[in-house]
């Protein structure tokens, strides 16, 4: 009797502390229920896959969030660099794999760079407030990618350019891999050094985080030269997955991303959240899309969902916060 | 007086966790009538106003006004029954125009369309204006204006609303000698008009100057109303203090050493100038002055937190470049600002994650933070300081304000400094953290430590300081031992202007 009780209120705890959680296993119940299709091996392996991008952006865009701000470049920084690797790799045929892989980090890190350290320096230098930089960066590499491919796609690509996007090691998606090695160092980042700790201080609160001798400027500046960096490489791995460089990719991705941390976390007030929150909220978007697709619902409604999700963590968030 | 008060209060209670801000007090306000309400801070003015205006209400007591008795509700209340309060922070809308804004929500309209009649709107500006012998231009937008006048525009919005009685709280803290007197006779206008005015000052010449009627505040009560004529400075400072200092400051006998950080010719136009002071090993310099008379510029100047134009620190006989928080912390400064919620404490992260902030870098290996560490020096602290939490993981916000100061004091013990400055410590927490804060100072102290602690409260700074520095208008007015000091002195030094002063101090 006793223990049942003890067992009843953990697992209220639990409920309280962890309701993605639950959403996500009903989710799963009710779409499996709709469409048997949802269970097999070969559809979830497919919504890994369908994440995985989202995942990548997602990522860096939870360090933007628990540091105060929002970066709203980063599907643009995507199409950037899918554009400036396609261009890049397409005249050498014979590429071998190691390379192309090489190469793509490379072109990531250097896009990303550039344009999280435009992001970084507005924002930290210049003040400019996170959402305005980051707008105004958005239309600009979107509008490079448009100017460089004259809005063409870039086709033609060497085959070893797939392997990333469409490769396999054994049973399992290499860029499965590649996203989880990511989760898992930025979750690494984010709760056991330093840096992790001083991106949680500058989010809750930059004028303690400043008294406490946190150089708060160097710090935004590092969170945005992540999310540039991480989306840029999910731009290089969204080409590979489709082998073309697109001017049009990734579009409103930054609204997938944001959506997904913002579930994650219940808001986007800074100071909160982590990579465990962000996966859970990634899981239950990628769920929702791929529940969609599978009972046939236009694509459309998926982008009408991710407003709704985007609007309803907010609204719950503002609950908590006045609890 | 003969004629009938606006308001009358009768055995006005009112109380705040472990303070008692107000009790029984009785008092009347009548029309035509200028009543200065003067005290310590914390005596209980600012309350006393803020249940006029409709912020805090009342615990017990009748409030009459006109002689009816009524129960102020809310801020839009007390000024629909004619009670304006003139706060230190003004409220109007800056991007709006003057006219704009003395007809905010009763804006005319042409005929009975949506358009603002712009015409009518300035004609009413201007009659507002008018009678107080207003010069402004009505279309000048409030943040190009002149602080003085944004308060004149203040007041004229005030008045206009049919305001019987205008209560204004510390109205010329900001404003330059000249600007004082225009507003003084703006006053004077208002009370001819019949307009019943309180006005909370610290400055005791304006005081006398401009009241007819004074009445003493300490400890939430009422000490004395007397007529202006009848008072002078002497007589308010002594009705003002007269308090015996309890014994809950812990004082022990402990040793002072060296001089460990010497502060020469600080200066930060026009928050301060010239500034200089020592401060000597193992002890508790206090710093006294009047709210915005620079204190807190002045010890977030000395650690790095604001630039200062001229002047230098040497700490531990060396000249020292204090150009960020990081530096002051890596030469052994800490800092407990004075808004704890603001600047002193992440409230939504746990209490072991705000003790470790300022120290996770230097005590990390290869960036990573050392866990165990974290929790030994946080048990350590939450033993040590006896804060109050279910464990470390707790959300700082969820603990009451005593244990939050803690904390914050806590983190700056962790990280080993050497030096605290501490900016209004025990402000907003109860009678026993308040005892707590001085006996860990004390012990602080005690063990080699130095504190410079920026107070409000004269009792606690000749309870706990060995030597106090008082601050006026930017300025040291004099430096006082801990057996010379004493509230007569430190008042006379932080209130009476410069060239009165000396003929006053003993």
């Amino acid at each position: 009797m006793n223990n049942e009780k003890i067992f009843f209120e953990k697992f209220k705890e639990f409920l309280k502390n962890q309701p993605l959680v639950f959403i996500l296993i009903g989710l799963c119940i009710i779409i499996s229920s709709v469409s048997p299709v949802f269970l097999l091996p070969q559809n979830l392996i497919n919504v890994l896959i369908q994440i995985s991008i989202n995942a990548l952006i997602a990522t860096g865009m939870t360090f933007v969030i628990i540091s105060g701000g929002i970066d709203l470049s980063v599907g643009s920084v995507a199409a950037l660099c899918g554009i400036v690797v396609t261009a890049i790799i397409q005249p050498y045929v014979d590429i071998s794999i190691p390379l192309t892989v090489t190469l793509m980090v490379v072109l990531s890190i250097i896009v990303g760079l550039i344009v999280g350290g435009i992001n970084g320096f507005a924002i930290s230098r210049l003040r400019v407030p996170s959402f305005v930089a980051t707008l105004a960066t958005m239309n600009i590499a979107r509008g490079f990618a448009y100017v460089y491919t004259k809005s063409r796609s870039i086709y033609g690509l060497p085959e070893a350019f797939g392997w990333i996007g469409q490769g396999y090691v054994g049973p399992i998606p290499v860029i499965v891999i590649i996203v989880l090695l990511v989760l898992l160092t930025a979750h690494i980042i984010l709760s056991q050094t330093v840096f992790g700790r001083y991106v949680y201080a500058v989010g809750s609160n930059e004028e303690v985080a400043k008294l406490c001798g946190i150089n708060v400027k160097n710090i935004k500046l590092k969170v945005y030269i992540i999310s540039g960096i991480l989306s840029a490489f999910a731009g290089a791995c969204l080409a590979s997955r489709l082998i073309t460089g697109q001017p049009t990719a990734a579009q409103g991705y930054e609204l997938n991303a944001i959506a997904a941390v913002a579930l994650g976390v219940g808001g986007m007030s800074g100071g909160k959240g982590g990579i465990g929150k962000t996966i859970q909220g990634i899981l239950i978007i990628g769920v929702i899309n791929n529940g969609l697709n599978l009972m046939k619902i236009s694509s459309y409604w998926q982008i009408i969902t991710m407003g709704v999700i985007i609007l309803g963590a907010l609204i719950i968030g503002q609950f908590e916060k006045e609890d | 007086m003969d004629k009938k008060p606006i308001i009358e209060l009768i055995n006005i209670s009112k109380s705040f966790p472990g303070v008692q801000a107000l009790a029984d007090v009785n008092l009347s306000f009548y029309p035509g009538e200028i009543h200065s309400l003067i005290g310590e801070n914390g005596a209980g003015k600012s309350t006393l106003i803020k249940i006029l205006g409709g912020v805090y209400k009342k615990e017990s007591g009748q409030i009459f006004i006109r002689s009816e008795e009524c129960e102020i509700e809310d801020v839009t209340h007390a000024q629909s029954i004619g009670i304006s309060v003139i706060h230190q922070e003004l409220s109007l809308i800056p991007d709006l125009t003057v006219m704009e804004n003395l007809c905010l929500g009763i804006e005319p309209t042409v005929g009975r369309s949506v358009f603002i009649d712009k015409t009518a709107m300035r004609n009413t500006a201007l009659e507002i204006m008018e009678p107080l012998g207003l010069i402004i231009n009505p279309h000048a937008y409030i943040r190009d204006l002149k602080t003085a006048d944004r308060q004149m525009v203040e007041i004229a919005r005030a008045v206009s609303r049919n305001a019987a009685m205008v209560i204004m709280d510390e109205p010329t803290s900001s404003l330059s000698s000249r600007e004082v007197s225009t507003l003084f006779n703006i006053i004077r206008k208002l009370k001819s008009n019949n307009v019943g005015i309180i006005y909370v000052s610290h400055i005791l010449s304006e005081v006398l100057s401009l009241a007819d009627k004074i009445t003493v505040m300490r400890d939430g009560r009422l000490i004395r109303t007397l007529d202006a004529c009848d008072a002078d400075e002497d007589i308010l400072v002594r009705s003002m203090v007269g308090r015996e200092i309890k014994d809950y400051f812990n004082k022990k006998d402990k040793e002072i050493g060296d001089v460990i950080l010497e502060v020469r010719n600080l200066t930060r136009e026009p928050h301060f100038s010239d500034v200089s002071f020592d401060l000597r090993k193992g002890e508790i310099l206090g710093i006294s002055g009047l709210v915005g008379a620079g204190r807190t510029e002045i010890i977030r100047a000395i650690f790095g937190s604001d630039k200062f134009e001229s002047g230098e620190i040497n700490l531990w006989g060396k000249k020292v470049d204090i150009l960020s928080p990081q530096k002051a912390i890596e030469l052994g400064l800490g800092f407990v600002p004075e808004d704890r919620k603001l600047e002193g404490l992440m409230l939504e992260a746990s209490v072991r994650h705000n003790i470790s902030l300022p120290s996770i870098r230097s005590t990390a290996r290869r960036g990573f933070v050392d866990n165990k560490w974290e929790i030994d020096i946080c048990k350590e602290y939450i033993n040590k300081l006896k804060i109050h939490t279910p464990s470390n993981n707790t959300i700082s916000k969820s603990l009451s304000g005593g244990n939050q100061q803690k904390i914050v004091v806590a983190k700056w013990f962790a990280a080993r400094s050497k030096i605290l400055l501490l900016d209004e410590p025990t402000r907003g927490i109860d009678v026993n953290a308040k005892s707590e804060m001085y006996s860990l100072m004390n012990n602080y102290t005690k063990d080699g430590g130095s504190i410079i602690m920026v107070s409000s409260e004269l009792p606690e700074l000749l309870g706990i300081a060995d030597r106090i520095v008082v601050i006026r208008q930017g300025e040291i007015s004099g430096i006082l031992d801990r057996k010379e000091a004493s509230e007569e002195k430190i008042m006379m030094l932080e209130s009476v202007l410069k060239n009165t002063r000396k003929e006053l101090v003993p």
